[in-house]
């Protein structure tokens, strides 16, 4: 075989959690930024600058989850029976933050706190537990032969719940930035210095999420600090630096686009390092992706289909955004 | 719990989210095509009502579609975190589909349903169709996929068991298993049943109260001439289906229809009602229908089928829920056929629109669709246990290794939430529908353009708004 199924497979899955990480991000980070803005009509605005979007958004973790079951069904029913509690506490926060889009609107005057709430209370549940999950999978999933042998409550651990409050922060920032980019007037201005301090938070995670891991982690510190390593992933650091000065810098003059593109940067710079402290395994500690890898035969199909179609769904994702492209104003709506 | 298993309530945690999760993508199957029909009417008639009803309707579809997405999160995830052994072992076949399900239908969905939506003074008329009939296809093609997936489930094929593990060998076996095009079939129509149902229903409940336009009759006159054609169509795909159960799935069969063994070579009685008992193996208080029940189930005087005693007590789906579920089933389609019926012979004078027994019946018949689907879901998955891959893995070895006390938690959870949050949705729903459809004001020739058209393709605009009185509603009396 000369090509490795696997290996084109992890990409794929890292591609699509990634987008959702990006996407869902920044729509999320709307929910948790609701409480700074107790304007209904500002709410209005912030909730209507992603609603064409965001259920294409959650499509990508539907996709992550599916391509895993497809190619990696060891890693699938491992992975997510590990992290149950937290995945169904997920789940139960996109729940209540979806309807939301929709019921908001629908609610009277006396209903609508409620679903305001709902929106701020999923989003910052859906996000934190999205991730206590991923640290949970960083520090490593107990397993005797193929069967998860760690307990329910094993991710109510100080790395976990950090990494919970890490995500909460990434996507507060996107959130923040994106509003930047699609509002104008006071929000804007109210947006822009919270950015200024959200950032600086932002670095501080990253930076505490990069000492924890090799710290506790030999075979991390191994990946990172070892020769040629070293050189071959200097950037990742450097580059954050450069981001977040970046961010900093466009945040003082006018800025429209400009933070919310820093401040994908710095989120992709930070899932990248993940990523690299976790290569190749797939159930950290031990097992790899080729170690869990479904039949070659069921990863071909779903291969040829990926390949094919992926493009034409960015294609309409991007036609989908130029649609709505440009600020969302007071009492506008798309309605 | 309640003396109750892991396995128990990781079953009860399934069963509880599908059956919410199923009502909506089979509304949202049915109102998408219904929407790019209206949609497509509006551009070539020009007529208003259709524009009138496709704005009405799309912003029930968006409520519906919503709960629909959330809904379906929560499934794609329990395979994994609720039926683990399950996803080791069938994941092979299941995941591929499933990839192919998000691939070529969700991204579809979610791409076009943002302009659908809100896009009405944003892309041309043209553009806005299209983005319509792709959502409309897009729920099509998940059909397509997850029926797919649940057919292999019931009549596996194209595979081989290498390690323990299924192996897919031949893809189109795969799809193309042999119960798909049935089920296929049978819950695409049932979605489109239960859409004319609930659409039929919202109309009559305006023409019993005396509220009375084009555009409320032309939604009563299309789902009835849906019923009419579509539910006897219907009941011909069922027992197609059924036959093809009978040949893959002989338990099921004789579980539905309570049959315990055959008595020499007599033909088979129907039971219309009983209570078959699986302690004592044997349907108490039967009334039966001689020889029906062959007729029915071989198409011939006296032919037989196997009955439940000959499968191993270990091997035998639960009689007494099916034998219900699927007699619920049958009785509502009968219930849809005639309702269509009726409604033919009232269309002479146009008597459809003022008949109010009628009119009662096409209300009280709104929810029939989608508890007739949930009926059927029951018969066909109940009737596949104890097995959850037909013939290759048990239901008790494909459940997660969790404990009680989180399975428990989290069920809790889900109850409480579903209720509150889906409850909620309908309600929501309901409000919509209560509203009616708002009959814009003619505009001029020449007129302001597209651009001015007070088009609220998603009722996002406020509740005062809508309700405030509106001279339009009553153009026709």
């Amino acid at each position: 075989m000369g090509i490795d199924l696997s290996l084109l497979w992890i990409v794929i899955i890292f591609f699509g959690v990634m987008m959702y990480v990006v996407m869902d991000g920044f729509d999320l980070g709307i929910g948790m930024l609701f409480p700074f803005i107790p304007d209904r009509h500002d709410r209005d605005v912030m909730m209507n600058t992603v609603a064409p979007v965001w259920d294409g958004n959650e499509t990508w973790l539907v996709l992550g989850g599916a391509g895993l079951l497809a190619a990696f069904p060891l890693a699938y029913s491992v992975v997510l029976s590990a992290l149950y509690l937290p995945l169904m506490l997920m789940l139960l926060g996109l729940i209540f933050r979806g309807v939301a889009f929709e019921f908001r609107f629908k609610a009277n005057d006396r209903e609508r706190p409620v679903w305001d709430a709902s929106f701020i209370l999923g989003s910052a549940t859906a996000s934190i537990f999205q991730g206590v999950a991923l640290g949970a999978y960083i520090d490593g999933i107990r397993m005797e032969g193929h069967r998860f042998a760690g307990g329910p409550l094993d991710w109510l651990a100080p790395f976990p719940l950090f990494c919970g409050v890490g995500l909460m922060v990434a996507y507060t920032v996107l959130g923040s930035t994106w509003l930047i980019m699609k509002t104008e007037g006071d929000l804007q201005q109210r947006m822009i210095r919270l950015t200024g301090a959200l950032a600086w938070l932002l670095l501080a995670v990253i930076a505490v999420i990069s000492l924890w891991t090799p710290l506790t982690h030999p075979e991390i510190a191994e990946r990172w600090f070892s020769l040629p390593n070293l050189f071959w992933f200097a950037p990742v650091p450097i580059l954050v630096v450069l981001c977040m000065l970046m961010l900093m810098r466009a945040l003082r003059r006018e800025p429209n686009m400009a933070p919310f593109l820093y401040a994908l940067g710095l989120v992709f710079l930070g899932y990248s390092g993940l990523a690299i402290s976790v290569w190749p395994n797939i159930i950290p500690p031990g097992i790899s992706i080729w170690d869990a890898a479904g039949p070659p035969q069921s990863q071909g199909f779903a291969l040829v289909g990926a390949l094919f179609i992926i493009p034409f769904i960015l294609m309409y994702t991007v036609w989908a955004y130029y649609v709505f492209r440009g600020k969302v104003r007071h009492g506008e709506g798309y309605h | 719990m309640f003396g109750l298993t892991a396995l128990d309530l990781a079953r009860i945690q399934f069963a509880f989210t599908i059956s919410f999760h199923i009502v909506f993508p089979a509304i949202t199957i049915g109102l998408a095509a219904y929407l790019a029909v209206l949609e497509g009417c509006w551009l070539r008639t020009k007529r208003p009502h259709y524009r009138d009803l496709y704005h009405f309707w799309s912003k029930i579809f968006a409520v519906n579609f919503g709960m629909g997405v959330v809904s379906g999160l929560v499934m794609a995830y329990q395979f994994g975190t609720n039926w683990s052994f399950f996803s080791e072992f069938a994941g092979s076949i299941t995941g591929p589909l499933l990839t192919y399900e998000v691939l070529t239908a969700f991204f579809l969905e979610a791409g076009f349903l943002g302009v659908m939506l809100f896009g009405w003074n944003r892309v041309g008329p043209g553009l806005h169709f299209f983005a319509t009939v792709m959502v409309a296809l897009g729920t099509l093609i998940s059909a397509t996929w997850i029926l797919a997936s649940n057919s292999w489930m019931q009549t596996p094929a194209g595979f081989e068991i290498i390690d323990g593990r299924v192996v897919p060998t031949d893809w189109f076996a795969v799809i193309f298993n042999p119960s798909f095009p049935y089920r296929l079939l049978h819950m695409s129509v049932a979605a489109f049943l239960a859409t004319a149902l609930f659409v039929g229903a919202s109309a009559a409940w305006h023409l019993l109260r005396g509220r009375d336009n084009q555009a409320i009759r032309k939604m009563l006159s299309m789902a009835m001439w849906m019923l009419l054609i579509v539910a006897p169509i219907q009941a011909v795909i069922g027992d197609l289906h059924g036959l093809n159960t009978l040949k893959h799935q002989p338990a099921k069969i004789a579980a539905l229809e309570g049959h315990w063994e055959n008595h020499g070579n007599e033909g088979l009685p129907l039971l219309l009602f009983g209570w078959p008992d699986m302690q004592r193996e044997e349907t108490r208080f039967a009334v039966t229908v001689p020889r029906l029940g062959s007729l029915i189930l071989t198409h011939t005087w006296d032919g037989q089928i196997q009955g439940l005693k000959e499968f191993a007590p270990e091997d035998r789906p639960n009689s007494t829920i099916l034998f219900w579920s699927f007699r619920v089933m049958v009785g509502l389609g009968l219930l849809m056929i005639a309702l269509g019926a009726w409604s033919l012979l009232l269309r002479r004078g146009e008597r459809l629109y003022r008949a109010r027994a009628f009119l009662h019946m096409a209300l009280w018949m709104g929810p029939a669709g989608v508890i007739a689907i949930l009926a059927g879901w029951y018969t066909t998955e109940v009737g596949r246990q104890p097995w959850v891959v037909y013939g290759l893995q048990r239901t008790a070895d494909a459940v997660s290794p969790h404990g009680v006390p989180e399975l428990a938690l989290t069920l809790g959870i889900f109850v409480i939430a579903y209720f509150f949050v889906f409850g909620v949705g309908i309600a929501y729903m309901m409000r919509l529908v209560r509203k009616g459809p708002v009959l814009e004001a003619p505009r001029p020739e020449g007129g302001p353009g597209r651009e001015h058209t007070p088009a609220r393709p998603l009722s996002a605009v406020d509740d005062d708004e809508v309700l405030a009185p509106n001279p339009a509603a009553r153009t026709r009396s």
